[in-house]
């Protein structure tokens, strides 16, 4: 449910972006969202595009990168991937995993029309 | 195809990265997907972006210094760009589209029959249209905003030595019982103050209010959490006390809150036993966000069949560190480990908050 405040996050850090580099339109937009961030993917698309609406945003590709779950293995004291938060070690199979990457939420960069200026 | 203008020069994109001027590049690999928001079937939409992620192709971000990125958007040449029509492509270049817009530096534009070639300085860059498009590279939290107004609200509490708990779980799970129960039994011992947090009505922050300790109800209307805000504009209504303690009762709700810092030391996660032995891996996020699960009506657990090893287990699969404590609000089971560890973890947070 608190997609909807990420997308209004979203959207105040895209116009606050365009404002600033005085764009004329933003075309695309890049999130980077890591795999045990509490975000459903499919719920942020579809509330930023009612965000997105009526905004020099609208209508611009949205895409989400995904960044890979890690975690340290208190056990083995190795850092292994996961995907889950509850996902045993793969090396030793012990449970005590503590995430520690993978939770990323940002916006990476913009796609953005300027007005004719050169690069 | 350019999926900047279409001219052919191959898989490329453009832009100017933290104020950079970026090459025009060719690029070769692995692509990736580029979706519209509102293209049909969700579905379709974010999985290619997962398997992109997944795709474990160092090469396809290979920058070709830190300032430049280089990407393959194949799919975008083919596709009608509507949203690149309702500003920046009239002439002139205003972003009102009015007439008083002033004329677009067209010192860039190099022209040729039948080609216009936009970006023709040292950036060399390609444009669709009339208007140039550019890669800004931001890297911006998302929650930034939340999780600056909450070192806010941290440093405050810090300066004022108000020790404050973020307690979440479902709805129904005891909350705030076992918010009376522990301002009761701490009365007297230590100033105390209560944040409610609710969907509607002020009934929790009236049964706080009865036990004599003064409690703001916010209201989050349709809201499923508190934000890091709303306690910022909750703290100069409230007249905190120096080295008190702030228990912040947030929204009912096992997903949201676990995203939202609102500047607390601990969250503590309350799971009643009628819930299920399986919640911590149902939703993972808030046992993840959480210091201490206390386990409450354990005075049902006769008549459940709740494996409290069980529970306990799965939550510290999620999070090995966390710690456990089982109570009962109701018969008050429990209740002084409860009291015991908010006076250790207060006595910790007295010790380390800079007060300045």
């Amino acid at each position: 449910m608190h997609e909807m405040s990420l997308a209004e996050s979203v959207r105040e850090i895209v116009l606050e972006t365009a404002q600033a580099q005085d764009v004329a339109a933003v075309r695309g937009v890049v999130l980077e969202i890591g795999e045990l961030a509490a975000v459903e993917t499919a719920a942020l698309l579809f509330c930023l595009e009612a965000v997105l609406r009526g905004t020099m945003a609208e209508g611009a590709t949205v895409v989400i990168e995904s960044v890979p779950g890690r975690g340290r293995c208190l056990d083995c004291d190795r850092t292994v991937a996961i995907t889950r938060l509850y996902d045993p070690c793969p090396c030793c199979g012990s449970y005590r995993v503590q995430a520690s990457g993978g939770a990323e939420m940002r916006v990476k960069s913009l796609d953005v029309a300027a007005f004719g200026a050169s690069g | 195809m350019c999926s900047i203008c279409g001219c052919g020069s191959g898989e490329t994109r453009i832009g100017r990265l933290r104020g950079a001027v970026i090459k025009h590049l060719r690029k070769s690999g692995p692509t990736r997907a580029w979706h519209r928001v509102n293209s049909p079937g969700l579905e379709a939409t974010f999985r290619p972006a997962r398997e992109v992620a997944a795709g474990s192709d160092p090469d396809a971000e290979a920058p070709v210094s830190p300032d430049v990125e280089v990407r393959a958007v194949p799919e975008r040449s083919s596709r009608p760009r509507p949203e690149a029509k309702p500003v920046g492509l009239r002439a002139g270049g205003s972003r009102s589209g009015d007439g008083g817009a002033t004329p677009a530096d067209q010192s860039h534009v190099s022209v040729s029959p039948g080609h216009l070639h936009f970006g023709a300085g040292p950036a060399h860059a390609h444009a669709a249209g009339l208007s140039q498009s550019e890669m800004l590279r931001i890297e911006r939290d998302i929650l930034g905003k939340n999780d600056s107004l909450a070192a806010a609200n941290r440093t405050l509490f810090q300066r004022r030595g108000v020790f404050t708990l973020n307690l979440v779980s479902s709805p129904g799970s005891g909350k705030t019982t076992l918010l009376v129960r522990t301002l009761q039994a701490l009365a007297g011992r230590l100033p105390l103050a209560v944040i409610e947090g609710d969907q509607q009505t002020e009934f929790d922050a009236e049964r706080i209010r009865e036990t004599g300790v003064p409690a703001l109800q916010i209201n989050t209307g349709k809201g499923c959490h508190l934000d890091a805000g709303m306690v910022a504009s909750a703290i100069p209504r409230m007249e905190l006390a120096e080295d008190s303690l702030l228990l912040i009762e947030n929204v009912g709700n096992l997903v949201c809150p676990a995203a939202f810092d609102l500047g607390e030391v601990h969250k503590v996660v309350i799971l009643s036993v009628t819930e299920g032995e399986d919640k911590p891996l149902k939703y993972p996020d808030m046992f993840a966000a959480a210091d201490l699960m206390l386990l409450n009506k354990t005075d049902l657990l006769p008549y459940l069949s709740f494996d409290t090893g069980k529970a306990i287990d799965y939550a510290r699969r999620v999070n090995p560190r966390i710690a456990v404590l089982p109570v009962s609000a109701t018969r008050g089971d429990g209740l002084d480990d409860w009291l015991d560890w908010i006076m250790q973890a207060r006595a910790a947070f007295l010790t380390s908050a800079d007060r300045r």
